[in-house]
Order: structure tokens, then C-alpha cells, then sequence
């Protein structure tokens, strides 16, 4: 390949705060005609904001993006997308009901002179496009009878429809099928042919290898360097990617875990995972490290009763127990907090208090009457040992920040007294002071018997909290790992399948 | 801060119903007599019971439109009950309409919660079909005065302390909805389904064991009320209450009850269903066509609804304000 001086997009010092964190800081990323570069590096490292930013969704609080060595400012999504930039995301917008066509065209079809949308027009330019990418279905067919990857054409479709020259792919394969990873390898030998730039976000090396051209690696939301994939080596890029002086001090722990609290034995499930065992301690803290959409968030829910594995035994303090629900775990002493906050935590709407009390109903009831005085009492109780800022336990839990809330919804599992709490992601998305709170408070359950179960994609949370550490892969345990075999490098080859350099592995 | 929107909320409703009643008597002043207000009260006092009901469905993100059918219905089988035996004392035939409603709330919430059918398409259907039950076990015909026993007809009418019965039932059923929703798991869980369902389930809620229970609640109140519709009216026929469902749905949006859930008070109910039984009964007497009743609860709908999307919007940005103090 012939070498390209000047990229068509050049970000240069681009540096972008949110309140409490740094997202980017002074980075710079160069995308060159007909290439694909890959941006590396662990969750959180800048890489979904670099994306926005490229976009038109953030502006960059400084620094400068050049399109052709020309200083360019986004106001707009649209202003990004008439710049001929164009993403295709992980999970792609499309519209179920809306046939190929209209969802290449939503927004830009053709028109007629009237003003009409120009359909037989809009069929053949959609059926162009699909040709060109070779996408063996029709412009009419309905979107809902398409399978993933037949999407991700519709989607890779509507993106050349707007004549786009830098096209971003935010994890393209982390739902396709092997044979579809080929296919879309091909797809990307195309558009690099037709001459687009094409940024490439993916946590897996072997593709990043396989199709990359160019990296760029993040870390922390500052650069750390970039060149030629030729030039560089797995190894060399794990180390640039997790390398690092881990400034943020864990909690000190000494643990002397003995007793066993929770056994699971074969736990199986149709789709989602596959062979799950391993136990925990009384006082441990055990980390399920894995990449997203390894399967450990559906695994938990199946643990709490929410989805029924097809099969398996879950022992409870050397017992078989059953948990069909989510209130069977709670009453046997396994709770789960869950990622999406929003969604799955706090209850916008009610008191905080109410929030706090709401699975110990039946503690702070008499004869099927609320006390209030002791769901005050209760909340109380821990909403003060988490520090969490209110100005009253009244207040609707909505007005609170996304730190704060977090601590309602521990202090809300905290206070049904549990064995076993399982924190999926405890502290995505939370400032660097109340992350810092929440290691804190973990390294003191921990310390008062209470087993953690901690689901985190954030390696340094791994290994400054866990005593061990469990890597899963494709809905398998792949590595349990403990002591010195607990380093960045060998969480970040396990979860990612690199096997190079062979570590001590259970199936 | 929402707790105190929600006060003002319905200290609004009840200031509108207050100028209401003062306009109406500038024209009318007898209106305002304690005798008219306790009349207007015990007339309300069916669309407040069903209000009640209503407003726990609306609050689990359900709705049930098969309330006023369910009445009809339990109306007509304690009317023929009655017929063939004349001598089936009071408080069992009060069990009954309420056993019966509630079996048929059972019906909906079943289907809502084992078949997961949209609450609206469950109680359109259902709703149709208790209608045509009526027509099965009636042929059609009326039930009138006559035919009915004097006890059967002449318990809601029956006054105690200077309110009727039915007034009476009213005021107890608020009572123990108030209760129940500020006071008892079941009233807290209901709140969380509708409030966010994914974290109630999370919490050990079961969501639609609740919707269902919803329902039977609902039920059982228009079972209750069917019967005290068919005794104070002493006429039962297929059509009885048509339509009513959806009055009973309006005093809950006036009431300020969320149609997305979660949000919603027995207090705001009953003003709900007293406003608009204000407005059905002043018109007549200020000589107001009653055809402008429909016109009036209508913008009454939407200035509700209009009040509370902007309540709505106040709370985003206060949440907004909030996030920016603390970081």
C-alpha cells in the first residue's frame, strides 16, 4: 500500500472534561484515506468519547479537528455527518418496521418534484448501494426480517448513502457470527479500496491484526503512542494498552477467607453460558472480569433467579438451594446490584427512604402494616454508613447524582443484611471521589464477612479489589486467577482469547 | 421536591373546585347548601369508589376499561339474585357483588400478567364480553323497581349520621385506599411497578402478580359498586353505566394520576371524581346545557394533563441543577 502523507481527519490536543473526570485529555488521532485505524484500549480510556466528539455529539472543550488540514468545528450531529463523517454504532439505530430502502434513506430520500418522497428513485439508488457492498437482499424487504449481520449492511449502506469519508466502526463484530466477521473483513476491503477512512474500536487483537492498518492507543484518556500495525507486536500493544502506574490507591485488605458461602456447580444456559463453577468465601472479594458481552452480567441474573439456567446447583453455605426469583436470592441472602441504574436501581419517584426499605418491607412491618418510624430508622442506618449527601431522606431519589444514587441502591441491598451482594459495574459512570468511597466501603463489607461478587471491565478495579479474579470468555470461565498470576497483562489475554504466552488455564 | 409538588398539585384541584362552587352559587346559591353538597358528594360517591380502583391500575402502568361493564354485570346477577330470592339478606349480596367483580378483575389480571396482553386490549376485550354476559342471563330484558325487594333497593338510600349508605361506602373505601396505599407493602409495591418496573423486579417484586392484584382491586370495587348502582337506580338492564369507564379514567387524569404510573394519590383521585361531579351536576342548575359537560371534562383532561407534563418538566431540570451542585 502506498504510503499517505495527510490524513483526512486529524485530531490534534483534543481534550474534554465531564464534571469530576478528565474524558480526554489532549489526545490526537489521525484517520488516512483508504486505511483502517484502530483505536486501542481498555473501558474508559476515551475511546465511546473520541467517537462522540468525531461525530458532532460532544464538543471538544480544546484543541482542533482538521478535515483536510482544515480547521472544522461540529455544532451539530448533522454538521459531522455533511462533513462526510459517519458511525456505525454497537448497537446500529435502525427502524424495525421501515423497509431497507427507507431506512437507507430516513432523513435524505429523494424526492420528486412535488415534494414526494421519489420511491421507485430511492429503490434503485438503495439497491446500487447494497450491490456495492455486496448485501444479497432486497431494498424492499422489511427490516424486522433481517438477521444482525444483514443489519449492519443496512446500516454500513445508510452510512455510504450520505457519501461519507471517514466511517466509524464502535465494535462492529461483537455480534456477528464468525462467518459474518469474514464477510464484513471483505466489506472493509471494499470500502478501503473506494478510498474511505475507516476508524475501527474493537477490544479483540486478533482482528485489530487482522484488518488494522494503523493504531492509535488511549489510555486513561490521554495518547500513548501510535504507528503502523506492521511495526508492532501483541505483546508490545497489551503493554502500551495496560501499562500503567495505577495512581488511584485501593483500599488495603488482608484477607483470611476460609469459610465456604456460596458453591455453583455446572450452571448452564441455552445461549448465554456455558460450564459455570467456582465458590466463594466468607469475606472474599472475587472479580468476574471479561470483555462486554462475555456473558457475566447474564450469568449474575440467572444466579439471582431472574432468567432459569437449564441447568446447575447453587449451594448455600453447603446447601442446595433453588432460586427461582429474584425474591428467593434476597431471602436467601444473595442480592444483585445492577449496572444500569436508571433502569434497574433506583425507583425515581419515591423518597429515598422508600427506595432504601423497599426489599426489608417485611422487616420494618407489623401485621401487615408499615412502621414508618422504623423504615426511617432502617434507611437511616444506611444510607449514613455509605456518607451519601441528602438533604433529606424525603427527598425523591431523582434529584440526586449518579454517585449518590448508587449508594441508595447498596444501601438499599445492604440493608436486607445479605451473604452474599453481587455489584455488576459498582462504579461505571461515578465520579472519582465517590469511586473511591464505594472501593472503601467494599474492603470494609469484605472485612465484615460479607462476600463480594464484583463484575467490573475496569482492570485496575480488578486487581487493586479482588482477591481473585475470574476472566470470562464467550459465556465461559476461561482463567481464575489469584496473586502474582493476577496481572494486567494476562486479565487482558484471557478475556480477549490471546494465546501467546500460556498461563495456567481451567476450562 | 416532588413531595411537594404533588400537595400543591391537588391543593390546586381542590382551590378549582372550591371557585367552581363559588361561581355556581353567585348564580344559584342554593347550590352551596350543606343538603346539595351532601347530594352532589353521594352522587359522585360511584365514580369516586371506581376511581379508587382505577387509580390503583393506572399507577402499576395498567389500565381497566372494563369497570363499568363489570358493574352492569354484577348489577344485573345480584338483581336476578334478588328476583328469584327475594328474602338473601343485605350483607350477603354485598359479598357477593364484591366476590363477583373481583373474580372478574382476576380475569383481566390474569390475563395481563400469565399471557402478558396489553392491559388495554385485555379490558376492551373484556369489557365487550361482560356486556354481552349481561344480555345472555337477561334476554335483554329490564329488572325494574317492582321486581326487586324493598331491603335490596332501600340499603343505599338508608341514612346514617345524615349521609346515605352509599355516601358512607365512599367514605370508607377512601379510607382504607388511603391506608392501604401510604401504609401497607402491597401500596409500596404498587408505587415501585409503576415507578420502574426493572428495578422492582430486581427488588423481588413480582410485577405482574401485582398488576394482577391490581386488578382485582379494581374488580372487586366495581362489583361493590354494581350493586349499589342497580339498588339506588332499582333498574337493571344490559346498558347500564355505559360509557362510564371512561369517566372513571378522566377523574384520575384530573386527579393528576400518571398515566405512565408511579405517580398518583387517593386524595387526587377523589378531588378528581368530585370535581367532575361538581361540573355534571351544577350545569343544570346555572342552565348551562348538559351537552357542555363533555366539553368542560374534556378541557378539564387536557388542562390536567397539560399541568402535570409541565410539572414533569420542572422535575428534569431541577435533577439537572442538582447533578451540577454536587459535582
Amino acid at each position: 500500500m502506498a504510503e499517505r502523507t495527510a490524513p483526512v481527519v486529524s485530531m490534534d490536543a483534543i481534550t474534554k472534561t465531564f464534571p469530576g473526570v478528565r474524558a480526554l485529555d489532549a489526545v490526537r488521532l489521525d484517520l488516512h484515506a483508504g486505511e483502517v485505524t484502530a483505536l486501542v484500549g481498555e473501558n474508559g480510556a476515551g475511546k465511546s468519547t473520541t467517537v462522540k466528539i468525531l461525530t458532532g455529539i460532544y464538543r471538544p472543550d480544546g484543541g482542533t479537528i482538521r478535515i483536510d488540514g482544515e480547521p472544522v468545528t461540529f455544532d451539530s450531529v448533522n454538521a459531522a455527518s455533511d462533513a462526510g463523517i459517519t458511525a456505525i454504532h454497537q448497537e446500529t439505530v435502525l427502524f424495525d418496521e421501515l423497509s431497507v430502502a427507507e431506512n437507507i434513506f430516513i432523513g435524505h430520500a429523494p424526492r420528486t418534484p412535488l415534494g414526494f418522497i421519489d420511491r421507485a428513485e430511492m429503490q434503485r439508488e438503495a439497491a446500487k448501494l447494497l450491490q456495492s457492498i455486496g448485501a444479497p437482499f432486497d431494498p424492499r424487504t422489511r427490516l424486522k426480517d433481517l438477521g444482525i449481520a444483514n443489519r449492519h449492511l443496512v446500516a454500513i449502506a445508510r452510512a455510504l448513502s450520505v457519501d461519507a469519508r471517514v466511517v466509524i466502526m464502535d465494535e462492529p463484530t461483537a455480534a456477528l457470527s464468525q462467518k459474518e466477521i469474514t464477510e464484513l473483513y471483505e466489506l472493509i476491503e471494499t470500502l478501503k479500496s473506494q478510498g474511505k477512512a475507516i476508524l475501527f474500536i474493537s477490544h479483540k487483537f486478533d482482528e485489530i491484526f487482522r484488518i488494522a492498518d494503523r493504531y492509535t492507543v488511549f489510555r486513561d484518556g490521554a495518547f500513548v503512542g501510535d504507528g503502523r500495525i506492521d511495526d508492532i507486536n501483541e505483546d508490545d500493544l497489551v503493554r502500551m494498552m495496560v501499562g500503567r502506574s495505577i495512581d488511584h490507591i485501593f483500599p488495603e485488605r488482608n484477607s483470611t477467607a476460609t469459610e465456604e458461602v456460596l458453591q455453583v456447580t455446572g450452571y448452564n444456559h441455552p445461549t448465554e453460558f456455558a460450564d459455570i463453577n467456582f465458590k466463594l468465601k466468607r469475606g472474599e472479594i472475587l472479580g468476574f472480569y471479561g470483555l462486554v458481552g462475555a456473558g457475566r452480567s447474564e450469568f449474575m441474573q440467572s444466579l439471582i433467579g431472574i432468567t432459569k439456567p437449564s441447568k446447575g446447583v447453587c449451594k448455600i453455605n453447603g446447601k442446595i438451594r433453588v432460586i427461582r426469583s429474584p425474591a428467593d436470592a434476597v431471602s436467601n441472602g444473595i442480592v444483585y446490584v445492577p449496572e444500569d441504574r436508571g433502569k434497574q436501581g433506583a425507583i425515581i419517584g419515591l423518597p429515598i427512604f422508600q427506595n432504601v426499605t423497599l426489599p426489608s418491607i417485611s422487616r420494618t412491618s407489623r401485621n401487615g402494616f408499615l412502621r414508618l418510624a422504623e423504615e426511617f430508622a432502617l434507611a437511616r442506618e444506611y444510607t449514613s454508613r455509605l456518607d451519601l449527601r441528602a438533604a433529606s431522606l424525603d427527598q425523591d431519589v431523582g434529584n440526586l447524582s449518579g454517585g449518590n444514587q448508587q449508594k441508595v441502591v447498596i444501601a438499599k441491598w445492604l440493608a436486607t443484611k445479605p451473604q452474599v451482594i453481587i455489584l455488576d459495574e459498582p462504579t461505571k459512570g461515578i465520579d472519582i471521589g465517590s469511586k473511591a468511597a464505594v472501593h472503601e466501603f467494599m474492603a470494609e463489607l469484605a472485612a465484615e464477612g460479607l462476600s463480594v461478587i464484583m463484575v467490573s471491565s475496569e482492570i485496575p478495579e480488578v486487581i487493586g479489589m479482588s482477591d481473585r479474579a475470574i476472566v470470562m470468555r464467550d459465556g465461559r470461565i476461561v482463567a481464575e486467577l489469584e496473586d502474582d498470576d493476577l496481572t494486567p497483562e494476562t486479565l487482558v489475554r484471557h478475556a480477549a482469547g490471546i494465546s501467546t504466552e500460556p498461563q495456567l488455564e481451567r476450562a | 421536591m416532588i413531595l411537594r409538588i404533588i400537595p400543591v398539585r391537588e391543593f390546586i384541584l381542590a382551590a378549582a373546585i372550591f371557585l367552581l362552587l363559588l361561581l355556581i352559587s353567585t348564580r344559584h346559591a342554593a347550590f352551596i347548601s350543606p343538603s346539595n353538597l351532601a347530594n352532589v358528594f353521594n352522587d359522585t360517591a360511584p365514580l369516586m369508589i371506581l376511581a379508587l380502583g382505577q387509580m390503583v391500575v393506572i399507577l402499576t402502568r395498567c389500565i381497566d376499561l372494563s369497570v363499568a361493564a363489570n358493574l352492569a354485570l354484577t348489577g344485573m346477577v345480584v338483581a336476578m339474585l334478588n328476583v328469584a330470592v327475594p328474602g338473601l339478606p343485605i350483607p350477603l349480596i354485598v359479598m357477593i357483588a364484591i366476590s363477583l367483580g373481583a373474580i372478574m378483575g382476576a380475569f383481566n389480571g390474569i390475563l395481563v400478567w400469565k399471557l402478558a396482553i396489553p392491559p388495554i386490549v385485555v379490558t376492551l376485550g373484556t369489557m365487550t364480553i361482560f356486556r354481552g354476559i349481561i344480555f345472555l342471563i337477561s334476554d335483554g330484558k329490564w329488572i325494574n323497581a317492582h321486581e326487586m325487594s324493598e331491603s335490596f333497593t332501600a340499603f343505599p338510600r338508608a341514612e346514617i349520621i345524615g349521609l346515605p349508605v352509599l355516601s358512607w361506602v365512599a367514605v370508607v373505601a377512601v379510607a382504607v385506599f388511603g391506608l392501604m396505599m401510604s401504609r401497607t407493602p402491597l401500596g409500596r409495591s404498587i408505587f415501585a411497578v409503576g415507578g420502574n418496573p426493572h428495578a422492582a423486579v430486581y427488588t423481588g417484586i413480582n410485577v405482574g402478580k401485582v398488576q394482577f392484584l391490581a386488578f382485582v382491586l379494581s374488580g372487586a370495587l366495581a362489583g361493590l359498586t354494581g350493586y349499589l348502582w342497580v339498588a339506588r337506580y332499582a333498574v337493571a338492564y344490559v346498558d347500564i353505566a355505559g360509557g362510564f369507564e371512561l369517566e372513571v379514567v378522566a377523574a384520575c387524569v384530573i386527579g393528576g394520576i400518571s398515566i405512565a404510573g408511579g405517580v398518583g394519590t387517593v386524595a387526587g383521585a377523589v378531588l378528581g371524581a368530585l370535581f367532575l361531579g361538581v361540573v355534571k351536576n351544577a350545569l343544570p342548575v346555572v342552565d348551562i346545557s348538559p351537552f357542555w359537560q363533555l366539553a368542560i371534562s374534556g378541557s378539564a383532561i387536557l388542562i390536567a394533563v397539560a399541568f402535570n407534563a409541565r410539572a414533569g418538566k420542572t422535575r428534569g431540570r431541577i435533577i439537572l441543577k442538582s447533578a451540577e451542585h454536587t459535582s
